[in-house]
């Protein structure tokens, strides 16, 4: 019964790969802090978020305002933390939801082919032509402004990426032997995707969705400028940034901090990502 | 012959693709029953049917531009041909397993063997994944893998050629099957290697009682494992004979032919005798023997209608599908 213990515990090869990159660890260090900032907001923001200090209108950072003020003299650090919740939020959310969509059409349609495929990518390829923040403000428009709608807006918007780049591998996958072996074992086509097809292609999905985070960090910040998105005045990344646009010139850190967030949040995916990818494929996992 | 021990039956199989828009028979009326506890192999050159006819069996076939024409595989009192898709998925790999060419590429590289082989045991045994991975490891005892409690948790790339075509064989195992198909399994490995496999595959045959069809264009293998040869040519048995039979008298005459133009160690020849020409095109339909055209015995007769396979003697063991060499006295059992 020993045999059986190594194998329950067998995630921890996993593990073991993802530890020896040291890369990983930065993106997981930067990613848990960012993450821990968003969860902690209430307590670790100097100021309120909404709060408005008329009197200090467009500070530059200083010791009082470490990021300095916006131009209703709202502290930009306060605002930068609470506004990493909803990003975050929105971001994963979003992306998950187009993921396990996306990757779930890809598959299928790549797996089944014929008539269906055709049908499908057909759709896709429709979806694929509107820009993704003209679909994003159609569906934003519909259902109308809030978190959950942002975030469906959003997701739409993102699956036929996904389905496109797990539909590839798959219809490659399914010319291998294994799987015909599979099939020679009796395996329905349920359990061949699920057991063949899926492991052999998710490090490509899961790469991509860290990627299209940062995508969807800046729909939403169109959707918020435009109004679509989250009101104002809760605080998000996309809409620090729009807001701080207008006066780049004049108040450069109203627009630099935001986006040095985003691009943080972003690298750290990325590194992630690649990670996984690593400690995913069993042949750079092997000593 | 005992007709209890007649395992898989297949009558008059005909499996037909479709080139060019009109459907062309790969495999022709192909009738050979399968006993326990014996191994059929079926020889041919590149193109004879002989794949062909081993996917027909599982249903294995392309969707799309492949179809079995007609005939039946009687199995277990049922007629494969005529299953639903859902029946005959219960069947693969629980009643009839399949083994394959290439162990290189036939094992998923992201999942450990013993995960594999317990998802074979999974889909067709109902019982939890910890009890599946104990088999796992017992069949890879089975198959002779060193330390097998340890290399359960290996990748199929920390495995050699030989060692995975034994995971394969494994695979096949997990639900006792009682009909094994091999598709050329020992064709991508070393003679050394392909010989251990062999004397496993034998083994094994013995241990479960299986019916294994070992399908091969190798006669030296065919030497080393067959109990049954059957030969075949654009898509029809030309050939049926007990090994011995076989090599000490070949009738027809491909078989002889392909006899000659194996390389023997106690002949000392210094040419090999290749066969001319090569297998028709499943395109082209001749009405007489599908041979004639590269045969040295041709007759006028034989151009003019497809000769019958006869039994050429008492015990009907031996058959031959020749008009020259084996006239017809008797029809076909």
């Amino acid at each position: 019964m020993a045999a059986v213990s190594t194998a329950v515990a067998r995630p921890s090869g996993l593990w073991l790969a993802f530890r020896r990159n040291r890369l990983s660890w930065v993106g997981l260090v930067l990613l848990a802090a960012i993450v821990l900032i968003a969860a902690l907001a209430p307590l670790i923001a100097p100021y309120d978020p909404i709060e408005q200090h008329i009197a200090y209108r467009l500070e530059p950072p200083s010791a009082e305002f470490l990021l300095g003020t916006d131009t209703y003299g709202r502290d930009v650090l306060s605002r930068l933390i609470h506004g990493a919740r909803i990003s975050l939020i929105v971001a994963f959310a979003a992306v998950a939801i187009a993921m396990v969509v996306g990757t779930f059409i890809g598959v299928v349609s790549g797996y089944v082919g014929g008539m269906f495929d055709q049908v499908m990518m057909g759709v896709l390829d429709v979806k694929l032509a509107f820009p993704t923040l003209l679909l994003g403000l159609m569906i934003a428009a519909i259902l109308g402004a809030s978190l959950e709608n942002l975030i469906i807006a959003i997701a739409v918007t993102e699956i036929a990426p996904f389905a496109r780049i797990a539909r590839a591998p798959t219809i490659a996958l399914k010319q291998r032997d294994f799987i015909e072996a599979g099939r020679a074992l009796g395996f329905g086509p349920l359990r061949i995707m699920g057991v063949h097809i899926l492991p052999n292609m998710i490090a490509d999905v899961v790469v991509m969705g860290s990627l299209w985070m940062a995508t969807a960090i800046r729909t939403e910040a169109s959707l918020s400028f435009i109004g679509l998105g989250v009101k104002p005045p809760t605080p998000t990344w996309g809409g620090m940034i729009r807001e701080g646009f207008e006066n780049i010139l004049t108040a450069w850190w109203l627009a630099v901090f935001p986006s040095l967030a985003i691009l943080l949040t972003v690298l750290a995916l990325n590194l992630l990502g690649d990670a996984l990818r690593d400690a995913i494929d069993p042949k750079l996992r092997a000593e | 012959m005992s007709v209890d021990d007649i395992v898989l039956d297949i009558r008059d199989l005909t499996t037909e693709f479709l080139v060019g828009g009109r459907w062309h028979a790969a495999v022709r009326g192909l009738s050979l029953a399968l006993r326990r506890n014996e191994t059929l192999a079926v020889v041919g050159e590149s193109g004879s049917g002989k794949s062909v006819a081993a996917l027909s069996l599982l249903r294995l076939l392309p969707q799309a531009g492949a179809r079995i024409g007609g005939g039946e595989i009687r199995f277990a009192g049922r007629n494969l041909v005529a299953l639903s898709e859902d029946d005959m998925a219960e069947i693969r790999g629980n009643a009839i397993a399949m083994i394959f060419q290439e162990p290189m590429t036939a094992l998923n590289p992201t999942m450990t063997v013993g995960a594999q082989i317990a998802e074979a045991v999974l889909t067709h045994r109902r019982v939890s994944r910890a009890e599946a991975v104990v088999e796992a490891i017992r069949l890879l005892e089975e198959v002779r893998i060193p330390s097998a409690a340890s290399r359960v948790h290996d990748y199929p790339h920390q495995f050699s050629g030989g060692m995975r075509q034994r995971v394969m064989i494994a695979m096949a195992l997990a639900c006792r099957p009682s009909v094994l198909l091999a598709d050329e399994p020992t064709t991508a490995l070393d003679v050394t290697i392909q010989a251990q496999v062999l004397a496993l595959l034998s083994e094994l045959k013995t241990a479960h009682g299986l019916a294994v069809l070992f399908i091969t264009h190798n006669l030296g293998v065919v030497a080393q494992i067959a109990d049954r040869v059957a030969v075949m040519h654009a898509g029809e048995v030309v050939e049926l004979a007990p090994v011995g039979e076989l090599f000490a008298r070949p009738l027809h005459p491909y078989t002889a032919a392909l006899l000659r133009a194996m390389p023997r160690v106690d002949v000392d020849s210094e040419d090999l005798e290749p066969i001319p020409g090569q297998v028709p095109s499943i395109a082209a339909v001749l009405p007489g023997c599908a041979f004639a055209p590269r045969c040295s015995f041709r007759q006028p007769g034989c151009v003019q209608e497809r000769p019958p396979l006869v039994a050429i003697d008492a015990g009907h063991e031996h058959f031959v599908r020749c008009p020259v060499r084996a006239p017809a006295q008797e029809p076909t059992p």
